[in-house]
């Protein structure tokens, strides 16, 4: 089974909920806990994983052979992003704009595109134990767009295992990226109208992708129902409320997992799973 | 004219909190809400809106009837975004407008057409513009449309001659947090004392230094975590960056945050005086 532990805004406590999630399935079962949220990754703080494989993710960008351009210019109408200009002395490529897409290379009617591969993140993999093992994507910074290294990161899905994924926030496409093919979508959002407002854009989403969902709420307070209201009126479960606790707060500040802490939490994120794996069969 | 930018690594560090509270400080200025993913200042001001604008940041590639299933596209498209079948159709969640697929296609069976990604807007809040937007979800990185509010933003503040415009920025360190941050006269970055927040903050600033922006560092709830926070000082300190003022953990921020109100409305609140106090400092620099 596969889970995207998923958030309308960083803060949430994604992270928090995704790593001591699949630290007490771990615990039972192989479990496999991989961080796309490759802009800003966080759950490996949270473990000592020994890596065993690091994979570059590159696009390839496109190089002018002098000798055989004319500059005609075909390149630089075909570039749908802006990432060519032709001047009489030559033609320039702005790399920061390009997209790797090679339609520059198909429109030159000399051959005079060929290409240059570049680094644009990395893949870690490794394992934390037996039964947890890990992944994580991370976007080289200056890069605009995590999509690929996410791509990269899902191709080491280990579908014999648990697979939590801890996804990138906001409602873009790399949330949709890292929310493709999963079994279930866990909702992690704060009691206060800016979760709420976060939460209806992110469900939106999930629900466009035919996944079903529940919602964590973290930092629960009982002076704000309306996530609840919101829950109930779309049909959507509420798996679990994570109080708001200085407690939890500092523990997560260290970098290390509450339920390892609280043991009443490790039984009650166990029951979350159940909730879970009732649904989706 | 100055801008100000309030960003931080990631989302839920308190960006919003401070923004909010500044703007609630700042007087002759107009606010942009560059978190067009998660855009929440609009709920602190209750704004009326003015102006509505479309945005089309792109464009999608379609298949049309003619396709005879030859695959050519499936072979150039780098996206994954084209799904093979008796006649083939893209995914528009994965396709990038690129146009490779058009150029290769035999039978001319695809057409790239303009596709609309979201809105922006301008709002009035008592006499404080604010202008903001909201990214149809699944939609691609946000870089556009955050340049889009951000000039419409500058626009006003030119008509109205206000003084600054402060910006909301949008967390992260990829497209949509550059184009919050670039051209900007000052960079506030919002930072939390957490064994993740430490490696975010390098990060952000990683990238504010790729645009060679000014910066300094707010650091939230700071007595959450003392020894974090020291040793986010310290690193500051060694790295020659300044830091602009500490907020305490103070559960006013939550209360307020329940009530869609800045902090700073509560006189009595500590985080309150921490934020004068960064406002302050924030007044000298710029
Ligand atoms: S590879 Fe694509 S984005 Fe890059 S320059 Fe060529 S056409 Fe433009
Ligand atoms: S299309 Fe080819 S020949 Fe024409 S300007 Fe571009 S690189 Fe030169
Ligand atoms: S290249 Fe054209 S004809 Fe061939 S599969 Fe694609 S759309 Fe159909
Ligand atoms: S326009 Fe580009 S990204 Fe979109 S389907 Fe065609 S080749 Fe793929």
């Amino acid at each position: 089974m596969k889970i995207a532990v998923v958030s309308g805004k960083g803060g949430t406590g994604k992270t928090t909920v995704a790593t001591n999630l699949a630290w007490v399935l771990s615990q039972k079962g192989p479990v496999q806990l991989l961080d796309a949220d490759v802009e800003e990754p966080n759950s490996h703080l949270f473990f000592h994983v020994k890596y065993t494989e690091e994979i570059d993710v590159e696009i390839l960008l496109p190089r002018v052979d002098k000798e055989k351009c004319l500059l005609c210019g075909k390149c630089a109408k075909a570039c749908q992003f802006g990432a060519i200009s032709i001047f009489n002395t030559g033609v320039l490529i702005f790399d920061n704009l390009c997209h790797g897409c090679g339609t520059c290379s198909i429109a030159c009617p000399t051959k005079a595109i060929y290409e240059i591969s570049k680094q644009i993140g990395v893949v870690k993999i490794g394992q934390i134990d037996e039964k947890l093992t890990f992944g994580m994507g991370l976007l080289n910074i200056g890069e605009p767009s995590g999509v690929r290294v996410i791509r990269e990161l899902k191709k080491f899905i280990d579908n014999s295992r648990t697979v939590i994924i801890d996804a990138p926030p906001g409602t873009s496409c790399p949330v949709v990226e890292t929310l493709r093919g999963m079994d279930y979508a866990i909702m992690v959002t704060e009691a206060t109208p800016f979760g709420l407002h976060d939460l209806k854009l992110a469900a939106s989403v999930v629900k466009e992708m035919n996944i079903p969902m529940g919602i964590v709420i973290n930092r629960a307070s009982e002076d704000y129902k309306e996530i609840e209201e919101f829950a109930f009126s779309n049909d959507i479960p509420i798996l679990e409320k994570i109080p708001f606790d200085r407690d939890i707060a500092t523990s997560y500040s260290k970098g290390s997992l509450f339920v390892e802490e609280k043991k009443e939490w490790f039984e009650r994120f166990e029951r979350l799973y159940e909730k879970i794996a009732g649904v989706i069969v | 004219m100055k801008q100000i930018a309030i960003v931080s690594g990631k989302g839920g560090t308190g960006k919003t909190t401070l923004s909010g509270s500044l703007s609630f400080l700042f007087e002759n200025h107009v606010m942009a809400d560059c978190d067009v993913d998660a855009p929440n200042l609009h709920l602190l001001m209750e704004p009326k809106l003015l102006e509505k604008h479309e945005y089309f940041g792109g464009k999608k590639a379609e298949i049309g009837n003619s396709c005879t299933s030859c695959g050519a596209c499936m072979d150039v498209c780098r996206f994954s975004a084209i799904i093979p079948g008796t006649t083939y159709k893209i995914d528009p969640y994965a396709c990038e407008g690129c146009n490779a697929c058009v150029l290769i296609c035999p039978e001319g069976a695809i057409t790239l057409k303009e596709s609309k990604s979201g809105d922006y807007f301008l709002s009035k809040s008592g006499d404080l513009p604010l202008s903001h937007a909201l990214l149809f979800p699944g939609e691609e990185t946000s870089g556009g449309l955050i340049a889009e509010v951000r000039k419409l933003a500058l626009k006003v503040a030119e008509q109205k001659n206000r003084k600054y415009v402060v910006i909301d920025g949008a967390p992260g360190i990829g497209c949509a947090a550059s184009s919050s941050i670039t051209g900007v006269n000052y960079v506030v970055i919002v930072a939390e004392p957490t064994i993740s927040g430490m490696h975010d903050l390098q990060r952000i600033v990683e990238t504010t230094r790729y645009f060679r922006r000014n910066f300094g560092i707010v650091i939230n709830k700071f007595d959450l975590n003392e020894v974090k926070t020291d040793e986010i000082i310290c690193w500051c300190e060694k790295e020659g960056i300044e830091v602009l003022g500490k907020i305490p953990f103070d559960p006013e921020v939550r209360n307020s945050a329940i009530k869609a109100e800045p902090v700073v409305k509560n006189e009595k609140s500590p985080a309150t005086r921490a934020i004068r106090e960064i406002f302050q400092r924030l007044m000298e620099i710029v």
